[in-house]
């Protein structure tokens, strides 16, 4: 597969036939991971630097497994309560790191557009494991190969996004490669949890979660971060649990076979009923198991091109 | 200075005129000689004024300071400008409004002036009056909470009146910050798909409203700083016609770029009020035109570039002005949106006749503040070309248009050479 890309920002600089290849790659790099020795000598003496500057162990575990299956030497740096964590000195962080001479750098920030500010600066490849409420490509590349496994293709196909979207960069991100593949997306959440400005946006909005699930193919439900409800974006917890927590009834309004997804860590009895998140429906362990395939591929991908690049 | 010097063959409004100077005044602005050589070429301007400035000194020198501000300004065109009161500390009282005024007479004795504007609030925090009688006593041209919003319409009420005794304009930031928190760019398509904290442009139209309403009330003048938004425009409008006194500035980042300038993340087009929608573009170029909108102004936020280095969220508000400010305006009279007598009026007159200022109309008798300005000639503004500090605008490193040749305050030269004489 061609790959001339420095970097991974967003889903917006692929082409979806540059995804699909992408899935059809990691399908091969899933199978590494059943194998009883899990291991190739593929990357074998490149190193990947992980940056996460907020909290993070899923993405960060699932970077790291995926560099080193491939032989990656990986480095993590604590950023927890350094001035990283603020934003601070984001410039010569990465001037510095870049002086140790990384193959790849991931990173995970609080501020949309801090992966492409880094991206800017330095010269080696900058992977985005999520910046703000901007994007988070991989998580999106997960969730669309966990449904391309099961599906083979998006015609037709129905998801709906639920819950605090104005604040999630992987509704952006799942938008955008959704909708890239041909399926409709919907969007489902109270007015003070969705973006302002949605009429150019290729998505359809429901404020009734019974509406917004009729005929669907899959929910992927969002994480409520539970300091919305102190911002004075939510009157309590009980009432959006109330109107917008997922439960084995609204499931029952889906097409059939319909999907549950959530990208994790779940609020259980909140965005979701724990019924439905073990469930026979559920997607949610495939999809943390898709997220090494897809980190496998893309880490291949960036450390072996020798295409020429263009930003 | 003293004896008498004839500029030849510059352009006054369209017309071919010689402009003659006797010591620090207007002597004659006449029609000029057919024929000579260098007929044409340079833009004859009152010198600028302008009315929203930060220089930073003191407490923030590494961003700018006032002899760097003040040559700017004057490379720039002005004759006059007026500096906020956001320093560090706050010049809330008289002791930082001389060390300002006593800076400036050491690093440009002969200008650009520099006219010191007093908090508003003890250091700017909204809630006490600051000393307005010690600030004017030493040398305070206006009042400001500038850079910080006064939320508590009692306490703007209060500034208002007893600052009216003095009769000297306040000027107010208008932005409701409880709207905006945290606000980065403009609510709209472009914060929403860059995922970024909005400000809605009402932020700044409910304070506007409500200074409309106090200035009413009080039949006391208000100035508005810094309006980019087509609602402010309207209640301006609205405002004006029924004889409330209240004027406004807007700057030439709003008559330029809309919020689609930042989207890239670019920290350089982050400014606060931030930039607005195409349409907010052209309902404030509306307003300059017929005069709803009276006067231009810089807002100069000069910060260092490692500052604005940063992921948008974290980079600090603003533009550095005073280099490119006439170039930029050019670029609008290129386009036919405005005119030379439009830039006199909203540069010149306009803020002369708000701040009390004696500006020059070429008649005998007038300072002899003026500006030679080429526009066939080009720049680039670079870290190395600009004087100001601060060389954080979106204009960095793209060409504009015109050179200022020539800046002239009370008969002498602050910026450029006098063109030579004729024999």
């Amino acid at each position: 597969m061609e790959w001339a890309h420095k970097d991974l920002l967003s889903v917006d600089q692929l082409t979806s036939s540059e995804i699909l290849e992408l899935f059809q790659l990691a399908q091969n790099f899933e199978e590494i991971n059943s194998r009883p020795v899990k291991k190739t000598p593929t990357l074998k003496g490149k190193s990947v630097l992980l940056l996460f500057a907020e909290p993070s162990t899923r993405t960060k575990t699932s970077f790291d497994i995926a560099a080193k299956r491939l032989s990656a030497d990986t480095f993590s740096l604590a950023t927890k309560g350094s001035s990283l964590e603020k934003g601070e000195d984001l410039k010569d962080t990465g001037l510095t790191l870049q002086a140790m001479q990384p193959d790849a750098i991931v990173i995970r920030h609080s501020q949309s557009g801090a992966a492409g500010f880094l991206a800017r600066h330095l010269q080696c490849s900058i992977l985005n494991a999520g910046d703000g409420w901007h994007a988070h490509p991989t998580q999106a590349l997960l969730d669309g190969f966990s449904l391309y496994k099961l599906w083979g293709g998006f015609r037709d196909k129905t998801i709906l996004l639920l819950g605090d979207i104005a604040h999630s960069r992987v509704a952006r991100s799942d938008i955008e490669l959704l909708s890239k593949l041909g399926a409709d997306v919907r969007l489902c959440a109270p007015r003070t949890l969705l973006p302002r400005h949605l009429a150019d946006w290729p998505v359809t909005v429901y404020t009734d979660l019974d509406e917004a699930c009729r005929g669907v193919d899959a929910v992927q439900c969002l994480r409520l971060q539970l300091e919305r409800q102190q911002s004075g974006l939510l009157p309590s917890l009980r009432e959006y649990a109330t109107r917008f927590g997922l439960r084995k009834r609204h499931m029952e309004l889906a097409r059939e076979g319909a999907r549950v997804m959530h990208p994790g860590p779940m609020n259980k009895g909140i965005e979701i009923d724990p019924d439905i998140a073990e469930g026979s429906d559920s997607l949610i362990l495939d999809q943390v198991s898709s997220g090494i395939a897809i980190r496998m591929t893309l880490l291949y991908l960036f450390l072996t091109s020798t295409t020429q690049r263009s930003e | 200075m003293s004896g008498s010097r004839i500029i030849q063959g510059v352009v006054w409004q369209g017309q071919l005129c010689d402009c003659i100077v006797e010591g620090d005044r207007i002597s004659e602005l006449r029609p000029g000689t057919a024929g000579d050589p260098r007929g044409g070429e340079l833009v004859l301007l009152p010198g600028l004024i302008d009315c929203h400035t930060h220089l930073r000194e003191p407490g923030q020198e590494h961003k700018e300071n006032i002899t760097s501000g003040l040559a700017a300004a004057a490379s720039g065109g002005f004759s006059s400008i007026f500096c906020m009161a956001n320093t560090k500390p706050v010049n809330d009282n008289a002791a930082v409004t001389r060390t300002i005024l006593s800076t400036a007479a050491e690093g440009h004795p002969r200008g650009p002036a520099l006219y010191p504007v007093g908090a508003l609030s003890h250091g700017l925090a909204g809630k006490e009056l600051a000393p307005m009688h010690e600030l004017a006593r030493a040398g305070c041209a206006a009042f400001s909470n500038d850079g910080v919003p006064v939320p508590d319409s009692g306490l703007m009420r209060r500034a208002l009146e007893y600052s009216s005794d003095l009769r000297l304009p306040v000027i107010d930031h208008c932005e409701d910050p409880s709207l905006a928190p945290e606000g980065v760019i403009s609510e709209g398509p472009v914060s929403d798909r860059l995922g970024l904290r909005g400000v809605p442009s009402i932020s700044e139209s409910i304070q506007v409203a409500r200074d409309i309403l106090l200035a009413s009330y009080l039949d006391l003048p208000l100035h508005l700083a810094h309006i980019s938004r087509r609602e402010s425009v309207e209640l301006i409008n609205w405002a004006k016609n029924k004889g409330v006194p209240v004027t406004a500035e807007t700057c030439p980042h709003y008559l330029l770029w809309s919020e689609e300038r930042v989207a890239e993340y670019d920290p350089l087009a982050k400014v606060n009020p931030p930039l607005g929608s195409e349409d907010d573009v052209s309902a404030i170029r509306q307003a300059v035109r017929e005069g709803v909108i009276d006067i231009l102004a810089t807002d100069h936020a000069p910060h260092a570039l490692f500052e604005k280095e940063a992921p948008i969220s974290l980079a600090p508000n603003g533009i550095s002005g005073l280099d490119t400010a006439l170039s930029l305006c050019w670029t609008l009279v290129q386009d036919g949106i405005l005119t030379q007598q439009d830039l006199v009026r909203l540069w010149c007159r306009g803020p002369a006749r708000i701040f009390g200022l004696r500006d020059n109309g070429f008649n005998p008798g007038d300072p002899a503040d003026f500006i030679l300005f080429d526009p066939r000639e080009t720049w680039i503004p670079t870290p190395e070309s600009m004087r100001s500090r601060g060389k954080n605008t979106p204009c960095l490193n793209r060409e504009l248009p015109g050179r200022i040749r020539l800046n002239c305050r009370q008969g002498t030269p602050i910026y450029g050479e006098f063109p030579p004489e004729a024999a």
